[in-house]
């Protein structure tokens, strides 16, 4: 028998949202927290550049060259390891297909890093075809600081610890070398759906 | 305060996860921060939301006796142990409290001289988690309150919202090469983390916890 929790009811959240949108142990929240594991960066705009390194090759663009690349505006779900889920979440950004495009590569992974130190580790079938982009604007308007601007990484079908704030570069690997959460107790892939919070789940 | 058969121990600043099932099989998970030093039996501080799910029922429904399903410890980054150094500046708003305090009874509990410094904001005197433990610690631990919406007759401390002023009057001087722990509301941890960096505390120095709703869209 499984564990129940005496006495224990719930909230019964809205009957709007669709049960199959939500991964186990997710809960919807209309607010966005904020969470991280240090200081906000505030590089300035014409410092800004962002990077696709490949082996010897480096491909670069500062802010006006990335905000001149075709972008999109897509709405999805976002899922926190922290267990909050945010439905129908507005973003604009360019697709890591049309950076990657640019550069020769072949390698299996990729490290995202970002100011700050932070990074994180994808393969990189989970950053191609439509499932990513470089995101520069949230509901509307440009990304504020505290969610990651400039701009963030942006993967929606993994937790949202993958989608690493203050975004300014993608390194092809040919390992799937461990980033900042992975190192700290976190999964490696973190797939929401299979509730691949910690290590070892 | 928890009794967990074969918990492996825990750090300084982890957490652990919370699961609640419902006869239906609902279920809602929650994390909080261990308030307990490690080699202590595991305890936590819980916060009583007013539209909380999980919190009112461990705070209300919850009896001595019942059994609880949790996971961890859990994070391995917003840690401190003796061996870490210091000098340590903790800074805490609200429920943040929790993680620093299990911080502290560490220090105490492991005998490290590491000097520290709790700059702790509430709302009023009677928000003031761990009072009484607070005002036991010795001078290697220096305690600083603000109260910031309401403070009893006589008070001499803070009456304000953490500010860089404030900051810059209480926070180890950059030169000591402090290593600083904020915990709290995602604002003030905002206010807290870009006031130490425009102090000059190295950012890779300054770890940052923050929970609470934020209110944004």
């Amino acid at each position: 028998m499984s564990f129940i929790s005496r006495g224990f009811r719930g909230r019964r959240r809205d009957s709007e949202v669709d049960p199959s949108r939500v991964p186990p142990g997710q809960y919807v929240t209309d607010d966005f927290p904020v969470l991280s594991a240090g200081p906000t960066p505030h590089t300035p705009i014409e410092e800004w550049t962002f990077s696709i390194v490949a082996g010897d090759e480096r491909k670069t663009w500062t802010w006006e060259e990335f905000r001149a690349l075709p972008h999109e505006t897509v709405t999805v779900d976002i899922h926190c390891v922290t267990r909050w889920s945010k439905l129908d979440t507005i973003w604009d950004g360019v697709s890591v297909d049309t950076l990657l495009e640019q550069v020769d590569h072949d390698a299996p992974y990729v490290l995202a890093s970002s100011d700050g130190g932070y990074t994180t580790n994808l393969p990189i079938e989970d950053v191609t075809d439509g499932k990513a982009w470089i995101a520069f604007g949230y509901g509307g308007e440009m990304l504020e600081p505290e969610h990651g601007g400039p701009a963030r990484l942006l993967v929606p079908h993994l937790y949202f610890w993958k989608s690493a704030k203050w975004v300014r570069g993608l390194g092809l690997r040919d390992e799937n070398e461990p980033g900042f959460w992975e190192t700290n107790g976190y999964h490696l892939y973190g797939d929401p759906w299979l509730e691949q919070r910690y290590a070892g789940d | 305060m928890l009794d967990v058969p074969e918990w492996p121990g825990h750090r300084a600043g982890q957490h652990l996860d919370i699961r609640l099932t419902a006869e239906d099989g609902y279920r809602a998970e929650r994390e909080y921060s261990i308030a307990s030093a490690p080699g202590e039996p595991v305890a936590i501080t819980v916060e009583r939301l007013d539209d909380g799910e999980v919190s009112p029922y461990l705070t209300e429904e919850l009896h001595t006796g019942d059994a609880l399903e949790l996971r961890g410890p859990v994070g391995g980054y917003f840690v401190w142990g003796p061996e870490d150094g210091g000098p340590l500046l903790l800074v805490a708003g609200g429920s943040g409290i929790v993680p620093l305090r299990a911080m502290l009874r560490h220090r105490v509990r492991s005998g490290s001289e590491v000097p520290a410094r709790l700059l702790y904001s509430s709302r009023t005197l009677e928000d003031v988690i761990y009072r009484a433990e607070l005002e036991g610690h010795d001078e290697g631990v220096e305690v600083v309150h603000t109260l910031t919406r309401e403070q009893p007759a006589g008070w001499t401390g803070y009456t304000r919202r953490v500010d860089a002023e404030l900051l810059g009057e209480v926070a180890w001087p950059v030169g000591e090469s402090p290593l600083a722990f904020v915990c709290g509301p995602t604002s003030f941890v905002e206010t807290v983390a870009d006031g130490l960096v425009e102090l000059g505390y190295s950012p890779e120095r300054i770890k940052t916890e923050r929970f609470g709703a934020t209110g944004g869209k």
